[in-house]
């Protein structure tokens, strides 16, 4: 029983040779779903305009240059000392030197090429893990879903920094190590959103329509259910790239990040803590962790807005 | 003894929904627990070359006798399955092993620092509650408005800063700009501490009756307290402002709005008390913010605490102290996490009976 409403052509996208079966129906089916897509991805488009977003972006397209540019930008090397310590900032050394006289300024920007690229592989490789587990756990249910959601619970248990710092502790102070341990901490987050984006499909009409008309079970996984989890696993990699910038320079104010005389924002901050009167050594790095970690938050709560069905409404 | 439904009490009690809630969540907390001795020996299994290098000082692996014993101890000639119990065993009998630094029990050294923690963590989680949970209803009543603006983009700051550079930015404007705060530590120096009652300063003071000492006190706790404040309030005041949002969406508050009652009784009487339940669940969430704040702030103000513990652990590779840190933290988190569920069960019917 369909109204003849419904039944009427949709001007959709041109028919997708892949759609499953001969009926026209089915066919207009998912046309519809898919252009109901296509209407929800315009609309993010509009994230871009909005004046926090866009001081956001230019902040981060900043430290980028200024990450892939720093040999020419810095106007010294990162870890030559020199006698002049402890220097306040003038022409010469914009943001002044630091107890081994490096010029803070070139520090500064070489450590975003320490921590954007670190940042990056942190969440990349945490959102893959996660991704997959959300997904097996979330798909296959049952038992798979019970254990890896009882270990996630494990890593729940701590405060993300501090299993961080045991396990950076037991594996030793290096960048790869800090990185390891950072991934081992931060799967758990992707595996619980992307888990929970997979039930709330799984349970969908939609999904159930589409098994009806002979979606087998990898398409329906490759189709309906990860587009599903774009959304919310975009902005929680958006957030966890910031947080991911604090919890390295976490680590290494701990003494368990790259080693000196690597220029890592947080291991400056607390060279810098010895002595307040120098306050130019750890006021820097410090802000370029702050304009960091701030501009990943401003574009993760934008895109949530529009993404997350729950804020979309305006609630956030 | 009977209840007044004529069945015996003890099985009233038993059978009562919040009762069995207790029983379930003590239950899987203890499983929780055991699951997180799992993860922090395989830690130890994987510390690369081996654990013991890494738990015993050089002096001590130089002492045949003493790594003797520590192969003992801990059952290292044995098969991995035994190495845990005996592991748990140790633990479970408050035995988390030697500190390389101190070289004294790493639990007997949580317990010095502890008390001091505790004095700047209890103010500090106290007024994060309250002013996250004001704030955040400010921000949801202002919605859209510039004093919601003003409240997101401090809680996207207090979010975007790292904590040790906040307390340094701080102790820097308040001690070496202004001079109205002190430098760090518990006391002044010229002052001798009270007699060690309960450990914490400002109660030992006031039991020994000393006003001068308590008033020295509260000055040092004022600044530690303050910014692991703003950081927890930050993390707070987005919940609280989302979850009143979703209230004030409700048709209940339009209604009670539409009738004319005044906006405080609204808040009070409708919006308040469904609000709160789900900031009672958040305040765990902040509760590991502290913790978490703790330890990167104690180390600028030398505040002798668990944090400071934590972060000479840390620098030091001491890693049976960090390991300690890390499950004493565990615990007081989990049993955090645990007060705040069975508490939610108590306001909140649907849970308990579901």
């Amino acid at each position: 029983m369909t109204s003849p409403r419904i039944d009427a052509p949709l001007p959709g996208p041109p028919t997708d040779p892949t759609t499953p079966g001969d009926d026209p129906r089915a066919r207009r089916l998912l046309q519809r779903r898919r252009w109901a897509g296509r209407l929800r991805v315009r609309s993010v488009s509009g994230v871009w305009r909005q004046p926090s977003v866009v001081v956001a972006l230019s902040l981060l397209a900043l430290w980028v240059l200024a990450a892939l540019l720093a040999p020419l930008v810095a106007p010294y090397d990162p870890v030559t000392q020199s006698a002049q310590i402890y220097a306040s900032p003038s022409s010469q050394h914009w943001f002044g030197t630091d107890e081994l006289g490096r010029d803070v300024f070139s520090r500064v920007i070489h450590g975003a090429r320490l921590s954007l690229p670190v940042a990056v592989a942190i969440v990349a490789v945490a959102l893959a893990i996660g991704t997959l587990l959300g997904l097996l756990a979330g798909y296959i249910g049952r038992a798979v879903d019970e254990i890896v959601m009882r270990i996630t619970d494990l890593f729940f248990a701590f405060p993300q920094i501090i299993l961080a710092m045991a396990v950076a502790a037991a594996f030793g102070p290096s960048t790869r190590n800090a990185v390891i341990a950072l991934i081992i901490v931060s799967w758990p987050t992707y595996a619980r959103v992307i888990r929970s984006s997979v039930l709330s499909v799984r349970g969908s009409d939609y999904l159930a329509s589409s098994r009806l008309l002979g979606v087998g079970p990898v398409q329906a996984l490759r189709r309906d259910v990860v587009p599903n989890s774009v959304g919310p696993a975009v902005v929680l990699a958006t957030l966890e790239l910031g947080n991911a910038v604090l919890m390295l320079s976490a680590l290494s104010f701990l003494g368990l990040g790259p080693r000196p005389p690597a220029p890592e924002w947080g291991a400056m901050i607390a060279a810098g803590s010895r002595d307040l009167s120098m306050w130019w050594v750890s006021a820097f790095p410090g802000l370029a962790i702050l304009t960091v970690v701030l501009a990943f938050n401003i574009l993760g709560d934008a895109l949530r807005d529009r993404l997350d069905p729950r804020y979309a409404r305006g609630l956030s | 003894m009977r209840g007044r439904t004529g069945r015996p009490l003890r099985s009233r009690l038993f059978h009562a929904p919040l009762a069995r809630l207790l029983l379930r969540r003590l239950a899987t907390t203890v499983v929780l627990l055991f699951g997180v001795t799992v993860l922090t020996f395989t830690l130890i299994q994987l510390v690369p070359g081996d654990s013991m290098t890494a738990s015993l000082s050089e002096t001590a692996l130089n002492d045949p006798s003493v790594v003797a014993a520590y192969r003992a101890k801990w059952g290292l000639d044995e098969p991995l399955i035994t190495q845990y119990a005996i592991y748990v065993g140790n633990l479970l009998q408050g035995d988390l092993g030697v500190s390389r630094q101190t070289s004294r029990s790493v639990l007997g050294d949580l317990m010095t620092y502890v008390p001091a923690t505790l004095e700047i963590a209890i103010p500090a989680m106290v007024l994060s509650v309250v002013l996250g949970t004001g704030i955040g209803l400010y921000a949801a009543l202002r919605h859209g408005r510039r004093g919601d603006h003003v409240v997101r983009v401090g809680s996207l700051l207090g979010l975007s800063t790292p904590p040790f550079w906040l307390a340094l930015v701080a102790l820097y404007v308040f001690f070496y700009l202004l001079g109205v705060a002190p430098s760090g530590g518990r006391l002044s120096s010229w002052i001798t501490p009270p007699p060690r009652v309960t450990g914490m300063i400002t109660v030992d003071a006031l039991l020994a009756g000393e006003w001068m000492i308590w008033w020295d006190a509260v000055q040092h706790l004022v600044l530690p307290v303050a910014v692991l404040t703003c950081l927890t309030v930050a993390a707070l005041v987005r919940f609280v402002r989302s979850a009143m949002l979703e209230v004030l969406d409700q048709d209940y508050v339009r209604a009670a709005r539409a009738k004319g009652l005044p906006t405080f009784t609204v808040v009070r009487r409708h919006v308040l008390r469904a609000g709160l339940v789900p900031v009672i669940t958040v305040s765990g969430l902040a509760f590991a913010s502290l913790l978490s704040g703790t330890v990167l702030v104690e180390q600028i103000f030398s505040w002798p605490g668990v944090g400071q513990y934590a972060f000479r652990a840390a620098s030091g590779l001491d890693l049976p102290a960090v390991l300690g840190v890390s499950l004493f933290v565990a615990v007081v988190y989990t049993l955090v996490n645990l007060m705040v569920d069975l508490l939610y069960g108590v306001i909140d019917p649907r849970i308990r009976l579901s």
